[in-house]
């Protein structure tokens, strides 16, 4: 064919045969963006390799389980089509980074859809909790208004999707014991609150002496052991008590930053 | 036959379950659109993933019986056509524009590379990135109608309608759009007869055009 016997019949249809598939993945692509697929990369973790999933509305699922394992369990527990990513989004892998460090300032958009109210307040509460620290089960539950709801709470912690940025590790039994935990059991549970400075062995031990709140005899203040005001009690000057009854008895008032409550029957 | 019948009432019902529909039957004309008016696959795939993701939100912010009246075909390359029109007036902030048209008007068409081998394969590659080179000559309003149009397969009143411009407009930007076509291809034919030269892209072949004037 030569070009200057070009009829308009010849060119249009010269110009159908431009038309081009689109690149692999850019519908995915679109997909993602839209939150309506994720894609998943690994990350180093305080519990080494992890696994982050993320769409276009946020950081989605983390899980220590293999990639095979990942998309299975994304499948069945988010049921959205995933795929591997070459790596996570610079920014968003700093500020997880950031995260797993202890700043809570650091911004983590998160993709909760799908999880009932109950759950995300859950979650969204044990965000509160700072790095060095642990809350009983029972905090959670009276911080969000639902004081008899503590072995939901417990569930709900279990169900968290994004362990370590969201850090249920940093909620334990009341009784002192560890508890549950999402991304290992008590182990992974005990090595985490290590890296972040809470001697796990030390509060199970006081906690089963009976101390389960720790106050000053100077200020009559009394806290959750953990509590930064209470960990800057000097030996000489720190009273334990079994209860915050016992406390409040003896003249102390609760800790204004972590707010101790009295220990429900379930946890 | 419409490629997306019931779509847009099932977008209506339950758009999060549709919209991946949406995407399979769209994706590779979006993104020919967006090839065929801007000429970089890289800009091509950005624009056509982000008509995409904003046909999306937009529909999250419509109510259901207004999803179920859109004309998708139309509607999608409306979007399309005004994401490269917005990167494309970026694209020329960054790099000021080499005037095209009057230098070929001037009778200084760019020169073509010389592997034109009729009836072949690489021939007939070479003949689709020639009218796809001198499609990108075409004045970006005439441009987007000829697209629409005739790559795309759109109806003149779908055309219309994405472009937001009268039918007649449209019959006579598309007409205009083919004369003009069929000179470049033409004067390329010859010029392409006339030099040995090797370079590809229109803005290289604009350039060298620059270097020839008196």
């Amino acid at each position: 064919m030569t070009t200057s016997e070009l009829t308009d019949r010849s060119l249009e249809t010269s110009l159908r045969g431009l038309r081009t598939p689109a690149p692999e993945g850019l519908g995915f692509a679109a997909l993602v963006e839209t939150g309506l697929a994720d894609v998943y990369a690994p990350i180093a973790s305080p519990l080494g390799r992890a696994f982050v999933a993320w769409n276009g509305r946020g950081v989605s699922w983390i899980s220590a389980a293999e990639p095979g394992e990942f998309e299975t369990a994304f499948a069945a527990q988010v049921g959205r089509p995933i795929r591997p990513a070459a790596a996570l989004p610079d920014r968003l892998a700093r500020a997880i980074e950031r995260r797993f460090g202890g700043d809570r300032r650091a911004r983590v958009p998160l993709d909760l859809r799908g999880h009932t109210p109950f759950e995300v307040a859950v979650w969204t509460k044990a965000l509160e909790i700072p790095r060095g620290e642990v809350r009983p089960y029972a905090w959670i539950a009276a911080e969000i208004g639902r004081p008899r709801a503590v072995r939901a709470v417990g569930t709900a912690l279990a169900h968290n999707p994004v362990p370590l940025v969201v850090p249920c590790h940093r909620v334990v039994r009341s009784d002192g014991r560890l508890g549950q935990y999402s991304m290992g059991g008590p182990d992974a549970k005990r090595r985490v609150l290590g890296a972040e400075g809470v001697d796990a062995a030390a509060l199970e031990r006081e906690a089963a002496a009976g101390i389960r709140f720790v106050g000053s005899d100077t200020t009559h203040i009394v806290c959750h052991p953990t509590c930064r005001d209470a960990r800057r009690v000097t030996d000489r000057h720190r009273v334990g008590f079994p209860s915050l009854g016992a406390a409040k008895a003896a003249g102390y008032r609760p800790c204004r930053h972590c707010r101790p409550v009295s220990v429900g029957r379930a946890a | 036959m419409d490629p997306d019948a019931g779509l847009p009432a099932q977008l209506a019902r339950d758009l999060d379950a549709s919209f991946p529909r949406l995407v399979a039957a769209h994706e590779d004309r979006l993104y020919t659109i967006a090839l065929r008016l801007l000429g970089e696959r890289r800009d091509a795939e950005e624009v056509a993933q982000d008509a995409l993701v904003r046909a999306y939100r937009a529909m999250a912010g419509y109510p259901a019986s207004r999803i179920a009246e859109l004309r998708l075909g139309s509607w999608l390359a409306s979007i399309t056509v005004n994401l490269a029109r917005n990167k494309r007036r970026r694209h020329v902030d960054r790099h000021p524009p080499l005037a095209l048209e009057p230098i070929i008007a001037a009778g200084f068409d760019p020169p073509t590379d010389d592997r034109r081998g009729p009836e072949t394969t690489a021939g007939r590659r070479e003949t689709k990135r020639e009218l796809a080179d001198a499609l990108l000559t075409l004045p970006p309003a005439v441009r987007a109608a000829v697209v629409l149009r005739h790559v795309d397969g759109l109806s003149v009143l779908e055309t219309a309608a994405a472009l937001g411009r009268p039918e007649g407009t449209i019959k006579a930007q598309v007409h205009r759009g083919l004369a003009l076509l069929r000179t470049r291809l033409e004067a390329r034919a010859v010029a392409g007869e006339r030099h040995e030269n090797r370079t590809s892209t229109p803005r290289r072949r604009a350039a060298a055009a620059l270097e020839a004037l008196p």
